[in-house]
C-alpha cells in the first residue's frame, strides 16, 4: 500500500532557512542543507525548498543549495518560488530537483504546466495554490504570495491544472497559515473529490493529532509542514510514529 | 566503471550522485564505445515511452544496448525499465527493447490516483541479488503511471497500488528493471544500487 508522505518544507532566502508568519515577519535560522540531512535521517518523505529570493545572485546561491543537498540526500526534492519559465524548470531539475511547484506564474500562464509536463513529464510537475474561503464552500485562487485575489474558482483552477497535465497539486490554505490551529479540512476535502492527482496538505499544521486528522478526512496523499520541523516542535520520526499507530500508513 | 546512460531523458544527475556517494565509479555517457567498455549499464529515464525508444534509435544506441545489456549487469530505472520489455502502450503502440518478455499498459482502476507518486513496500516474490540485506518492511518511492505486465517468474519484487505493480523485475541472467526510483530511495534504494555493484567484477 502506498504510504501517506510527510514532507518538511524550507524557505530559503539568500541560502539561508527563513519563516515566515503568515508571509510576513521573516527570521533567519540556519543552512538549508544542514536541515535537509537532519529531515531526511528522521525519515522525511520528500524535501521542498522554497526560494524566497529576488535577486539573481541569490537564486545561484540558492541552486547551489540544491545541488550541495542532492549530492547527500537522497529521497525526492521539490524546488518552488522562483519557476516562471520552462528554462526556468531546466535548471531547477539540472541542480538536482525531481519536482517543481510552480504557482503564480501557473496562474498567470497556464501554458507553463501544460510546456514543462510535455517536456519533461507529469511526474516533476507540482502547481502550488494559495486558496482563501469567499464563501460556504467557495474558495479564490491568490498569488503573489497570498497578497492579489485572481477572483479564480478554486475547484475550477484544479480541474484545468489537471487537465494541462500537472503531476500533483500542493494546497496551502491562507486562512490557515500560520494559524497551526490544523490544516483546512474543508478545502482539502472538497478539491481532492475533483481531482484523480495526488494533493499536498499545507498550511496550519500545529500539533501532531493536525497530521492524522488530514489523511483520515481527506484524500490528501501528503502534508506539508515548514516551521513546526524547524524550530523542532515536533519530529518528521514523531508524526510518522504517531500516524502509525493510529493505523495510517506511513513509511 | 559503470555507464550511466544518458540518451537525453530523465533526472541521470540523481543517478550519478548516489553512484558516486557509493564510491561506485560511474561515467554519464551516450557513447557506444563507452557501453562496451564498461562493466555494468544503467538505463535512467523519465518522459513517454515512444519517445524514449525514439532517441536510442536516433542516437544508434538501441542496438548496441541490446549486445551489451546480456553481457554485463544492467539496470533500467523507471521508464528505462519499462521500455527493456516487449512492447509499451503509452499514447501509441511501440516497439520496446524486448530483453525481458511482457508490456507496458496504462494504470487504470477506479478511484486509483494517478500516478502512482510516493513510497511504496515491496514485497519479495522471487530471489532477487539485487534484494539482499533488505529487511521486510522496506519501502522504495515510485513516480509512474504506466506498469509492466510480466510473467510471475520475472518480478523480484512488486507493490500493491490498486493491484500488483511490477517493481523489481529481472531475467535471471544480467538484466534488472526497477519501476521504483533507487537513487531517490533513503537507505533502501542506496542498498540495492550497492547491491548492484556487487554484481560488476
Amino acid at each position: 500500500m502506498l504510504a501517506k508522505r510527510i514532507i518538511p518544507c524550507l524557505d530559503v532566502r539568500n541560502g539561508k532557512v527563513v519563516k515566515g508568519v503568515n508571509f510576513e515577519g521573516i527570521k533567519d535560522v540556519g543552512d538549508p542543507v544542514l536541515y535537509a540531512e537532519e529531515y531526511n535521517k528522521q525519515g522525511a518523505d520528500e524535501i521542498v525548498f522554497y526560494d524566497i529570493t529576488a535577486s539573481f545572485e541569490g537564486r545561484g546561491v540558492f541552486l547551489d543549495v540544491v545541488r550541495e543537498t542532492a549530492k547527500k540526500v537522497f529521497v525526492p526534492l521539490t524546488v518552488g518560488g522562483g519557476i516562471k519559465t520552462v528554462d526556468d524548470i531546466r535548471e531547477a531539475l539540472r541542480a538536482g530537483a525531481d519536482k517543481v511547484s510552480v504557482n503564480s506564474q501557473a496562474v498567470q500562464n497556464p501554458q507553463l504546466i501544460k510546456d514543462g509536463a510535455d517536456i519533461f513529464g507529469s511526474q516533476c510537475i507540482c502547481v502550488g495554490i494559495d486558496a482563501k474561503k469567499i464563501a460556504e464552500k467557495k474558495w479564490t485562487v491568490y498569488i503573489n504570495g497570498g497578497r492579489v485575489d485572481m477572483k479564480l474558482d478554486l475547484i475550477d483552477w484544479v480541474k484545468k491544472i489537471e487537465k494541462l497535465g500537472a503531476g500533483e497539486i500542493c494546497l496551502n490554505s491562507i486562512d490557515a497559515d500560520g494559524t497551526k490551529a490544523g490544516f483546512d479540512i474543508e478545502m482539502l476535502d472538497a478539491v481532492c473529490k475533483n481531482v484523480n492527482i495526488p494533493v499536498i496538505a499545507s498550511g496550519g499544521a500545529g500539533k501532531i493529532e493536525d497530521f492524522s486528522e488530514v489523511f483520515e478526512r481527506t484524500g490528501a496523499t501528503a502534508a506539508l509542514a515548514a516551521s513546526l520541523f524547524h524550530f523542532k516542535e515536533l519530529t518528521v520520526g514523531e508524526v510518522k510514529d504517531y500516524c502509525r499507530n493510529r493505523h495510517i500508513i506511513v513509511r | 566503471m559503470i555507464a550511466v546512460i544518458d540518451y537525453g531523458a530523465g533526472n541521470i544527475f540523481s543517478v550519478k550522485n548516489a553512484l558516486d556517494y557509493l564510491g561506485l565509479k560511474s561515467v554519464l555517457t551516450n557513447k557506444k564505445e563507452d557501453i562496451e567498455n564498461a562493466d555494468g549499464l544503467i538505463l535512467p529515464g523519465v518522459g513517454a515511452f515512444p519517445s524514449a525508444m525514439k532517441m536510442l534509435e536516433q542516437s544508434g544506441l538501441k542496438e548496441t544496448i541490446k549486445t551489451e545489456s546480456k553481457k554485463k549487469p544492467f539496470l533500467g530505472i523507471c521508464l528505462g525499465m519499462q521500455i527493456i520489455f516487449e512492447k509499451g502502450y503509452e499514447f501509441k503502440e511501440c516497439d520496446g527493447l524486448g530483453l525481458i518478455s511482457g508490456s507496458v499498459q496504462k494504470m487504470e482502476e477506479e478511484d486509483l490516483i494517478i500516478p502512482h507518486m510516493g513510497w511504496n513496500k515491496l514485497e519479495i516474490l522471487n530471489d532477487c541479488p539485487l534484494l539482499s540485506g533488505l529487511d521486510e518492511n522496506s519501502y522504495v518511492y515510485f513516480v509512474h503511471s504506466y506498469k509492466a505486465e510480466c510473467d510471475d517468474k520475472n518480478i523480484a519484487a512488486y507493490s500493491v497500488y490498486g493491484s500488483r505493480v511490477p517493481a523489481l523485475v529481472f531475467d535471471g541472467n544480467t538484466v534488472y528493471g526497477a519501476q521504483f526510483h533507487p537513487e531517490k530511495s533513503g537507505d533502501t534504494g542506496l542498498k540495492i544500487l550497492k547491491n548492484f555493484g556487487g554484481l560488476i567484477k
